[in-house]
């Protein structure tokens, strides 16, 4: 039997994901044994022409990270998409847009400026801007798009699995590959984690009663090892993010950031996650209240850290 | 054709249902624009419902409970009231006018309150426009 070929491709992501697959150790080499790879920039030299070059349906699976911020990464995504058989969200940015999604408080014109115009150790006197086409002596230069709105993936193209994760743990990339691996997938549509539940059930803190009256960044205390972070005023994740990473960051002391994505029937992580930590608040005092929730000085990028395309807002009205 | 807008009301069942029941059986006036679902407590209301709501076609949410002290199950409105607080603060800075979004109070005995808040906040909301729902454009 012919090998299953595997396609790998990274868009609007920071290369975490490729590494998070090197991860896997020496189960790469059971991986190299069990799977051609066709397709994968970060580590062999196969072209765009190439892929265009391959039949229809002839990648069996695709694993793309990164979320679609540009009109390169969607016309990939629907190339891969067009060639493979299985298409995998792998990693937080494809699955829900991750940290790129963030550029969703923001536009076009507003990020073009701040890069190129605003940013202290840039001098551009001219203001100039990156153009989709530039016609050189030589002839017409072309960049691609950048978009408006940053999509996720399954926004862009049909996705049967989803591997999450910023970047995904090794254990969590190890299933799913060993599932693919020995043609045992679990049902499409299924984000694979090994673990339904919330990533508070993986974590060995000691919870008690959740009463917060005041909350911290993580540079502001020296958390205690054994007590939930929540409980200690550290707006942790866990309660709102899906389990199957072992709950590495609580352990380390460090709150989650909810990099797993939803717990299973929940559609909006974000909104989840803050009406968790308006839930401890111990005041009924609505002044006492805004100065609680002040602490919490960035809602958005803390409750949607890696989810904001993917919410039900999508963006940020601007 | 000036802009009506839709208004998404969630009421809860003890106080402000009562209070809006008053303000039809004493025929008080009041806009069109409020579209009114009964739940047994303010406490109830997630704000998943809201953000739901402006991005399906409300261009507003309110959300009545009774007033502080008053509500039936002891805390519900207190909850509503840490829920609301964050969530304007998240809209805020999601780029979502403040007056889209209210929370307020209102008694079983107060059909004239319950008429006001409805008359003020469907003025306001005239005053912003339509939400704009479309999620940015890509091209
Ligand atoms: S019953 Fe009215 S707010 Fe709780």
């Amino acid at each position: 039997m012919a090998k299953p070929k595997v396609a790998l491709y990274w868009a609007a992501s920071c290369g975490g994901c490729d590494i998070g697959l090197l991860e896997i150790g020496e189960n790469l080499l059971k991986l190299i044994e069990a799977v051609d790879i066709v397709f994968w920039p970060v580590a062999i030299d196969v072209k765009y022409k190439d892929v265009e070059a391959m039949e229809d349906g002839s990648i069996d699976v695709c694993l793309f990270n990164g979320a679609i911020r540009s009109s390169e990464q969607e016309h990939i995504a629907k190339l891969l998409r067009a060639k493979s058989k299985v298409m995998i969200a792998y990693g937080a940015c494809a699955y829900q847009g991750g940290i790129p999604g963030l550029a969703n408080m923001y536009n076009r014109e507003m990020i073009m400026e701040r890069a190129y115009l605003e940013t202290p150790s840039t001098e551009n006197p001219d203001k100039v801007l990156p153009q989709t086409s530039y016609q050189a002596p030589e002839g017409e230069l072309t960049l691609p798009l950048l978009f408006d709105t940053v999509k996720t993936l399954a926004q862009t193209v049909k996705v049967e699995y989803i591997i999450p994760g910023c970047p995904p743990e090794a254990q969590t990339t190890w299933m799913a590959l060993e599932a693919l691996i020995t043609g045992q997938m679990p049902p499409v549509g299924t984000v694979i984690t090994g673990n339904a539940k919330a990533v508070c059930n993986e974590c060995p803190r000691k919870r008690d009663v959740k009463k917060v009256k005041k909350f911290y960044r993580t540079y502001e205390i020296d958390p205690d090892p054994e007590i939930c972070l929540l409980e200690q005023g550290l707006p942790c994740a866990g309660i709102a993010t899906k389990g199957g990473c072992d709950a590495r960051c609580p352990k380390a002391g460090m709150p989650c950031t909810g990099c797993y994505g939803p717990v299973d029937g929940v559609i909006d992580q974000g909104a989840h996650f803050m009406n968790a930590i308006a839930s401890v608040i111990d005041s009924n005092d609505p002044n006492e209240i805004g100065k609680i929730i002040a602490d919490i000085r960035d809602p958005a990028g803390t409750f949607y850290r890696y989810s904001l395309p993917d919410s039900i807002l999508r963006r940020a009205r601007v | 054709m000036s802009f009506e807008p839709k208004i998404l009301g969630i009421l809860c069942n003890w106080c402000s249902y009562s209070g809006a029941d008053l303000a039809g059986t004493s025929r008080k006036k009041y806009p069109a624009n409020i579209r009114i679902v009964r739940v047994m407590c303010s406490g109830r209301v997630d704000p998943v419902f809201i953000l739901k709501a402006l991005q399906s076609g409300a261009d507003g949410v309110l959300i009545l409970g009774c007033h502080p002290g008053d509500c039936h199950y002891t805390s519900g409105n207190y909850k509503a009231l840490r829920r609301m607080e964050m969530l304007k603060k998240l809209a805020e800075q999601m780029g979502i006018e403040d007056d889209r979004i209210r929370l307020d109070w209102v008694a079983a005995s107060e059909g004239d309150r319950f008429a006001e808040i409805i008359k003020d906040m469907t003025e306001k909301i005239k005053q912003l426009g339509p939400f704009p729902r479309d999620g940015g454009d890509n091209g």
